[in-house]
């Protein structure tokens, strides 16, 4: 029986550190108080996407759409919107000035999505086959078995120019193809989930809000290459994806679509949890399954590939969480369907992950071939407190900086490689005009350093070398030398690492050099951070014609640097101060300024 | 993810003392049964040790040479799994563990001074536990809550938008915890 209504709360993990769970809970006791469980049916989704404005609360079928939602407002919700009939006005999203009932259409932030990946996220409780199913769920693998030989399955994911979505983008027909072609009674199908780019975290929210779709694209691999085992290699960071994981597939093995004869065939699968171990290389796909197989996660030499020799020397499929969720739709809908969405060279969608210095910040998915500027201005709504923009980093330690001139480049695979940065797993960090490059530059470095595995020489000494030579650079020691220095051996570690961590660590330096040399001058020359953020460059001062002497600078500062009579003027001791930045934090009147 | 019986992982649990190395005539019968679980499947190393560590907080030497003979592997295989993977910690860890989000989308939005805030006020290294075993200090590679940088992890609570000045407010509501705790028990 349809409900009346039904009200759905966001349960990804953004919300649920925002009590959703309990704002969930509350929903249910105060429906049931009201005696209309029988027409109101409570139900917590996967993640909307847009984490800026969580915990988030829709009522359907009115579309009304409740953010930044607490425990408390729970009950106003169910008496005052679904006994009553009024909607909680406070509460409801409010687009840019217009009229507040907003419904989800006329949320900027969703205007210009198209969601693929995210279909089910934020639509069907995650912990209920049920109603996977009722999504189409479970039918592409009925199709697979029943309708479709292996070849055809092939020829679907040939004529949607699938690319896989872990970063490198290479074409997952021809992946499952060579899995397929070798003769081997043994085969196995990979998930990786190990997702490990500081910024990214789409397979996270896919995994937490449609798990079950994983399982069934990973069940027509298997049917199609001649697996019939498969992993899921996932971040042991993921309690909550984990749980949830476990479940769909307790739940898919009580309805027979994982185990023995599926759906009555005469084919048999079954999948198995593997958790990582907090290593970021384990991403790279020889090193993960070294992991599987009990080892340090250091990557192999290729060839052979997975796809030939994997898992216990067995051919393998592996992919990552964003390209397994494509797949059962390609089946039902066609290739054909798929390749007419998005560019030439990228067929499909993407998920970005919009972080940093951004108004909106959440998970977007939007046709390849999008602008950058319809991402950060459109869907984003720009950056956060009306600073200026500088760049965009996209691909994580992995790639590099787009900056103003380019925000109307259509984004793809090959038009994000001739920019100098690379499309990654989909991490968009926005940086204003506080961010200083070079020091963003150096957390990078800094990061690939961190999880180098040590195997090969390019990557463990090259990384700790270029990382040493940007440190005294933000210490105002550089030399100009330097820029060369970089330049060489970030070339070096290109051509000569074993993987693509080591492949890839100078590409934040070398984008960076290109687009903002002036900046690395200002501080090897100059010695000057033109953004304010190196410590060693910079002092901390009081404008004396803004302070008031309110005195909360110098009772927050944690050295006692701050000193001055209440409401007189107050100074800062260079001599003690740490430029910890916690007085600039405090202060109401912008009287502590950086230079 | 327990799969040892339960009354021996109780005797185990009961039996162990701050300070010391788990006692090896309890701690043993309970890897066993750990590595019976995972027989028959390959790789089985690192999901034992993550669940000897899941229980214990950490893993003792003792734990990792008694894998190491059960599970006919050499000690140095086994230590360089465990020193190869940051998940695992061979110090036992403070009741507190708190992880510090240094993703880019943190770092960007302030995690750094977040990290140097609470630095200073535990007065402990990253990597550290505090003397009264209360704080352990860790950073994270992005927890994937980068819309609510700067993300601070204690134990399994994701604490968002984390500012320095309130780091001191964050601290004491742990530390208050703990004192009521230790009072409770006396």
């Amino acid at each position: 029986m349809p409900k009346r209504n039904y009200v759905l709360v966001c349960g990804g993990t953004g919300c649920e550190s925002s009590k959703a769970d309990q704002i969930f809970r509350n929903l249910k006791i105060a429906c049931t108080e009201q005696g209309i469980t029988d027409e109101v049916q409570v139900v917590k989704t996967g993640c909307f996407g847009f984490c800026e404005q969580g915990p988030i609360v829709k009522v359907l079928p009115d579309e009304t759409f409740y953010v930044k939602v607490t425990p408390e407002d729970a009950e106003e919700i169910i008496t005052e919107h679904l006994v009553k009939g009024r909607k909680v006005s406070r509460l409801e999203y409010d687009t840019k000035g217009s009229t507040k009932n907003a419904k989800v259409d006329d949320i900027q932030f969703y205007q210009k999505q198209f969601r693929i990946v995210l279909r089910n996220c934020g639509v069907i409780d995650p912990e209920n086959i049920d109603e996977y199913i009722a999504r189409d769920g479970y039918a592409a693998v009925e199709k697979v078995l029943f309708e479709m030989s292996p070849d055809d399955v092939i020829q679907e994911l040939k004529k949607a120019q699938l690319r896989g979505r872990g970063g490198a983008g290479f074409p997952t027909w021809l992946k499952w193809s060579f899995t397929k072609d070798v003769e081997e009674s043994e085969k196995y199908v990979v998930c990786n989930a190990d997702e490990g780019d500081p910024g990214a975290y789409m397979d996270r929210s896919t995994l937490e809000g449609d798990p079950h779709s994983i399982l069934e694209a990973m069940t027509i691999a298997g049917r199609t290459c001649g697996a019939s085992r498969g992993y899921i290699y996932i971040r042991a960071e993921y309690p909550l994806a984990i749980k949830r994981l476990k479940i769909a597939m307790q739940q898919a093995r009580e309805y027979g679509l994982l185990g023995d004869n599926i759906l009555g065939s005469d084919f048999s699968f079954d999948i198995e949890i593997r958790l990582g171990a907090g290593a970021f290389v384990c991403g790279e796909e020889t090193a993960l399954l070294a992991s599987i197989e009990g080892e340090r996660g250091m990557p192999r030499p290729r060839p052979p590939f997975p796809a030939v020799k994997g898992v216990w020397n067995k051919p393998t499929v592996i992919n990552n969480v964003e390209t397994w969720a494509n797949i059962p739709v390609i089946i039902l809908k066609g290739g054909d369907w798929f390749s007419k969405i998005g560019t030439e060279d990228s067929k499909g969608t993407k998920v970005f992950a919009l972080t940093g210095k951004i108004s909106n910040s959440g998970l977007v998915e939007v046709p390849m071939g999008t602008t950058l500027r319809e991402i950060i201005y459109d869907i984003g709504g720009g950056i956060a407190n009306g600073k200026k923009f500088k760049a965009v980093q996209t691909g994580g330690p992995s790639g590099g900086v787009i900056t103003a001139d380019y925000l109307d480049t259509p984004i793809d695979y090959g038009t994000l490689t001739s920019l100098g940065s690379m499309m990654g797993s989909g991490g968009m960090i926005i940086m204003d005009e506080d961010d200083c490059i070079v020091d963003v530059t150096k957390f990078y470095l800094g990061f690939s350093v961190e999880e180098s595995c040590g195997k090969c020489s390019p990557c463990r000494i090259g990384g700790r070398s270029l990382y040493n030579i940007l440190d005294r650079i933000t210490k105002g020691e550089g030399e100009m030398a330097d820029i060369g220095k970089m330049k060489d051996i970030g070339l070096a570690m290109k051509k000569a690492s074993l993987c693509g961590l080591g492949q890839t660590a100078p590409n934040p330096i070398l984008s960076t050099l290109n687009y903002f040399e002036d900046e690395y001058l200002a501080h090897i020359k100059d010695k000057r951070c033109p953004a304010g953020t190196c410590k060693e460059l910079i002092s901390f001062h009081i404008l004396a014609d803004k302070c008031i002497g309110c005195t909360a600078c110098a009772r927050k500062c944690p050295t006692g640097a701050i000193t001055g009579e209440r409401r007189q003027v107050h100074r800062i001791d260079p001599d003690l101060c740490i430029k910890c930045g916690v007085c600039l934090e405090t202060c109401k009147f912008d009287a502590v300024f950086v230079r | 993810m327990i799969s040892a019986s339960e009354h021996k992982v109780d005797h185990l649990m009961e039996s162990l003392k701050p300070g010391h190395e788990p006692d090896e005539t309890a701690l043993f019968p309970v890897i066993d049964d750990i590595i019976t679980s995972y027989h028959g499947q390959g790789g089985a190393l690192i999901p034992v040790l993550q669940t000897i560590q899941n229980m214990l907080g950490y893993l003792p030497e003792n734990s990792l040479r008694y894998v190491s003979k059960a599970m006919k592997i050499p000690f140095s295989e086994v230590t360089g799994v465990v020193s190869f993977y940051s998940f695992f910690s061979t110090q036992p860890r403070g009741t507190y563990l708190i992880r510090v989000c240094m993703g880019t989308a943190c770092y960007v939005r302030g995690g750094n001074e977040v990290l140097e805030a609470i630095t200073r006020e535990l007065g402990i290294r990253v990597g550290e536990t505090s003397d009264d075993h209360q704080f352990s200090l860790e950073v994270g590679r992005c927890f994937g809550a980068c819309g609510l940088a700067p993300v601070v992890m204690v134990n399994d609570t994701v604490h968002q938008r984390v500012k320095p000045s309130k780091v001191r407010e964050l601290i004491a509501q742990y530390q208050q915890a703990a004192a009521e705790k230790m009072e409770a028990a006396l």
